[in-house]
């Protein structure tokens, strides 16, 4: 069974979001880069079938900032290989990604291809889907759970609606599958563990033409303007504590 | 090439969804902004039943067949895909949900048509589709046009009045038959979720935690002061996905969608999924270490400061006014 993982890097949320000049990019001095947290259940989701079913996991990720950390920490979670795909100068947009995916993937056997729901870098849709299309095979995205039938042929899936009702479904191999939580929380990775392997461990390229992008222009990046911005309570957590007990007890919530 | 907006139409046991008629009250607006006209497009069987509560269309689309029976992304977009090509509407707009993420992107790679996702508001000036979409978890809105001045739009839920497209009506119903087949995806059941112990559409309070509770004995903390107020904890979905509270007490796209007096969240970021959840809420406390946290924006009152000193304060403030 060959299980292929799309992972990539995304900004960090929790840093502050600057946006350069002409408002149109983030000033990528300001970002660091973290693992899309989807990406990161789609790699568990994936070393349980490699359990399961024997096989292998290989990971790909688009080359650009940080990639490196990236996929030696999906070495050290338990990945059998990783391949860095393309060279990009700035983060490519999900139409980009899946282009050089689908080239990537000419070479590259899958039985079945996991990658995260969405990230919080998406734009132009999302790369499971777009993969999934330009390759041709079946996509199905807002997926929780996984279980590979008798001679890989086909796998039973989750797909989440609102409210946590489920649609199953039975869908051909090879598909690419959109994860949205994995059976259990990613594992952790130490940071030790990740830098032994870089000494020891190497990772693969596939050099790709960047490709054309989605065919989005943007026009402008800012932070949200908020209407109903809340109005912020100071003072230290008794201070805190009472002014929301005065609050509460205004809206006739608690007994004054 | 036409003016016109095309709506894709999201039902489930022969009921329209909310966010059909979000969609359809924006797309009339749009259409006469821009000259063109709405039509929407229902994918399944007998559903042109539907037509008279999809009055806010000019056209109704029936697509009819096996392979649009039940809903499949191979099935839906392969049904889709002439459709859209022939008719080439300036915009086709699908919901951002488990539904339109795959039908979204199908069309965009069948058809080569750029695909906004995540998209909060859309505008058309001198016939040019202009959309901002929300963005790095709410924490920036992002303005972008189509390089080929039209294009397919996923739009998050809530972002537009379901009342302007709530009207009764007898729009003009095409029926066809549906092309393709659902290649590759079969669709086998629906499985409702389990219902909990504790049902927290109906609770008047609602003590929300989120990832910065840090670990499962910490929502104790929350518990404390649910009980103190004579509430219920719900959560996030991470605290979900971790196994430290049950399915039945996440709030959000995915979870429940709440309407209490008070909504408390405690270390929620407040994600566009998550607020799709509990933004009905009548009065909103947000508690986050973080002053740029996007739920400040859909909080009425914001405490910027530590959970771990902070809850444990208003609980016993809590108590001693009780
Ligand atoms: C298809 C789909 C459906 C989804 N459905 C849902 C859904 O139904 N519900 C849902 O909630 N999410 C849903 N999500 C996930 C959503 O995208 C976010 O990942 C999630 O809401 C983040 O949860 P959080 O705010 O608890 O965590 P985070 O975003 O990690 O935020 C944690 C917050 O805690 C704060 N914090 C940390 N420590 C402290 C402290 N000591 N004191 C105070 N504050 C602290 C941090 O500043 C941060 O803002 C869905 C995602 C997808 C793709």
């Amino acid at each position: 069974m060959n299980i292929v993982v799309l992972v990539k890097q995304v900004p960090d949320l929790a840093e502050e979001f600057e946006v350069n000049s002409d408002g149109t990019e983030l000033d990528e001095d300001c970002l660091s880069w973290v693992l899309n947290e989807f990406d990161d259940h789609a790699l568990e989701e994936a070393l349980h079938l490699k359990e399961e079913t024997g096989g292998s996991v290989t990971v790909l990720a688009p080359g650009f900032e940080g990639v490196e950390d990236v996929l030696f920490t999906c070495l050290a979670k338990g990945a059998s290989k990783v391949v860095k795909v393309g060279d990009f100068d700035v983060s490519p947009d999900s139409h980009s990604i899946a282009a050089v995916m689908a080239k990537a993937l000419g070479e590259i056997a899958h039985d079945v291809v996991l990658t995260g729901v969405q990230s919080v870098a998406d734009l132009d849709g999302q790369v499971g889907p777009l993969l999934g299309a330009n390759l041709g095979i079946p996509h199905v995205s807002v997926v929780t759970h996984v279980s590979i039938n008798s001679a890989a042929k086909t796998a039973t899936i989750n797909q989440e609606y609102a409210g946590g009702v489920l649609g199953e479904f039975e869908v051909s191999l090879p598909a690419v599958l959109g994860i949205q939580a994995a059976r259990e929380l990613p594992r952790y990775a130490p940071v030790s563990r990740v830098r032994q392997l870089m000494k020891t461990e190497t990772i693969d390229e596939v050099a790709c033409d960047v490709g054309m992008g989605g065919g989005l222009v943007v026009k402008k990046m800012s932070p949200p303007e908020v209407v109903g911005h809340a109005e912020m309570i100071e003072g230290d957590e008794d201070e805190v504590s009472e002014k929301i007990v005065a609050i509460l007890g205004d809206a006739g919530l608690i007994n004054k | 090439m036409s003016n016109d907006i095309f709506v894709l139409i999201e039902h489930r046991d022969g009921k329209v969804s909310e966010n059909a008629y979000e969609l359809l009250g924006k797309a009339r607006s749009l259409a006469a902004a821009a000259g063109g006209s709405v039509t929407a497009l229902v994918l399944g069987q007998g559903v042109g039943n539907m037509a008279s509560s999809l009055g806010a269309a000019n056209k109704v689309l029936a697509v009819e067949g096996d392979s649009v029976a039940q809903f499949t992304p191979t099935g839906y977009v392969n049904a889709l895909t002439p459709i859209v090509e022939t008719g080439n509407p300036l915009l086709t707009l699908v919901p951002n949900t488990a539904v339109g993420i795959d039908v979204a992107a199908g069309l965009s790679a069948a058809l080569k048509l750029p695909l906004a996702s995540y998209a909060i508001g859309i505008e058309i000036a001198d016939g040019l589709p202009s959309i901002v979409c929300q963005t790095l978890g709410g924490k920036i809105n992002t303005e972008v046009g189509f390089t080929v001045g039209r294009g397919i739009v996923a739009v998050n839920g809530g972002a537009f009045a379901a009342d302007d497209g709530r009207i009764e009506g007898q729009p003009l119903v095409e029926t066809l038959s549906a092309s393709g087949d659902a290649a590759g995806v079969v669709f086998k059941r629906f499985i409702e979720p389990e219902s909990g112990d504790v049902d927290i559409t109906k609770e008047d309070i609602l003590i929300s935690v989120g990832r910065g509770i840090e670990e499962k004995d910490n929502i104790e903390l929350a518990e404390e002061l649910a009980e103190a107020m004579g509430g219920a904890v719900c959560a996030s979905r991470p605290v979900v996905d971790a196994g430290w509270l049950p399915k039945s007490r996440q709030v959000g796209k995915s979870g429940q969608t709440v309407k209490p007096k008070l909504y408390v969240a405690v270390g929620i970021s407040g994600a566009p999924e998550h607020l799709e959840g509990m933004r009905d809420a009548e009065l909103v406390i947000a508690i986050n270490s973080d002053a740029s946290a996007p739920i400040f924006g859909a909080a009425h009152y914001g405490v910027v400061g530590d959970l771990f000193d902070i809850l444990p304060a208003l609980t016993e403030k809590i108590g001693e006014a009780g």
